[in-house]
Parts: structure tokens; sequence; C-alpha cells
């Protein structure tokens, strides 16, 4: 694989474990050179919602009580500074999937900025020409 | 986590550092990749030449700096294991 291979990453889950998870990974494709294209389906769109992206999303069922704790003591930046820092530093796109988009019943507007446009599924593979990671 | 820059004759009597660096970040405590970013940061800031020194308790930067540096083709100069945490230098080649 070329180290400039496109990543190409679809968000699925809305919990901030899952999306930092996926923040961290983009930002070091991004930092390492690689373009990476980040698609936002169901709960990942919703959280990032303009109005909540800022809040807390919890965590998924496996974390538990110690899990969550342990993600709190860390202190990582919040996700979302992740995912700004990555398109900050490298070739990195964020589109919402229209699917979703219709679901929620919001337009672009609703979203954080950081979302760079709203895309149907085949836009999104036109441009994810290699494998797809799903988070 | 706070970034403390201090001038290079300090940093060079306060860690025993081999080598005169122009800027110094002590990112140690931060986790992946916080030190790493805090690095890309200074780098962007700085000339061409300048000595950047980077201190991680951090174990993903014991690879991932050496892979940065590598792939934006700056030049390593030293890392040295201190106690609990690892000192990188770095120039910045272009």
């Amino acid at each position: 694989m070329s180290a400039d291979e496109r990543f190409s990453l679809v968000l699925f889950s809305g919990t901030d474990d899952k999306l930092q998870a996926a923040a961290t990974l983009a930002v070091g494709a991004a930092v390492m050179g690689r373009p990476v294209e980040i698609f936002l389906q169901y709960w990942a769109l919703d959280a990032f919602r303009a109005d909540r992206i800022e809040a807390d999303h919890g965590v998924a069922p496996e974390a538990g009580d110690e899990g969550r704790m342990s993600m709190r003591a860390q202190g990582k930046p919040p996700w979302i500074e992740l995912v700004r820092q990555a398109k900050d530093l490298g070739d990195v796109h964020v589109h919402a999937c229209a699917d979703s988009m219709e679901m929620f019943g919001i337009d672009q507007d609703d979203l954080d900025p950081v979302v760079d446009g709203v895309w149907g599924v085949a836009s999104f593979f036109a441009e994810a020409d290699g494998p797809v990671t799903f988070i | 986590m706070q970034e403390i820059e201090t001038v290079a004759r300090q940093e060079q009597i306060l860690h025993g550092a081999t080598v005169d660096v122009t800027r110094s970040i002590d990112a140690r405590g931060m986790p992946c990749p916080g030190p790493l970013m805090s690095l890309i940061g200074a780098i962007r800031e700085s000339q061409v030449g300048d000595l950047i020194e980077v201190l991680s308790s951090d174990e993903g930067s014991r690879s991932d700096i050496p892979a940065w540096v590598q792939k934006a083709r700056h030049e390593l100069i030293e890392v040295v294991p201190e106690d609990g945490y690892a000192r990188f230098v770095i120039r910045k080649a272009r």
C-alpha cells in the first residue's frame, strides 16, 4: 500500500469513545501525509450537529464505569478538536450522508462548520477508491 | 496541557542537553497524539535549521515522532531516554 493512499473512514457510532478513536486515526493519517475522507452516517452525524457537538455523547456500553473513568482520566482534547487539527494539518474532508440528513430532517446549516458538505453514498465511493474503515 | 517555552541556554543546563536547542516543548503528561501535534505546530512556526526539543512521557511518541520526522523529511538529531520520559531533538530541514 502506498503511504499516500487515501484513508476512507465511515463514522456510524456517535459515542465519544468511538469518535475519539476515529479522530485519533484521522489525525494520524493526516500528519503522515495521507488524504483522509470522512463520511458521517446515523449517530455520528447526529454528534456533528452544531448545537450538540460539545455535548457529552456518552461511551459505548462495553466501556462500563471503569472504561468511562479511564477515558476521562486520560484528559485528551475533545475529538472535535482532533478533527479540526487534522483538517488544519492535512488533506482532510468531512461529508455528511444525505440519507442520514434526511432521516434527521436537517440541512448543512444545522451541522458544525467542520463538515464540508452533504454527499450521497455514490459520491463517497467516487472518492473512497480503496479500503473503507467503518467505526 | 501546558507547553513550557524556555530559552536554549536554560534548557541546556536543566536537562543536560548535548545540543543547543532553539525551542523546547514540555509535552510530558500529554496523551497520544498530543506531543506529536505540539511538535508539528512548533515546526510550522520555526525557521529552517531551528532545533526543536520535545519532552514526552507518551509511549506512542517513541515510534510516532521518529516516523513523522522521517515522513516529513526533517532530521531527528537525538532521542534520549530520561527517567519516565524521552527527549527528542529535531532539526527543521525544509
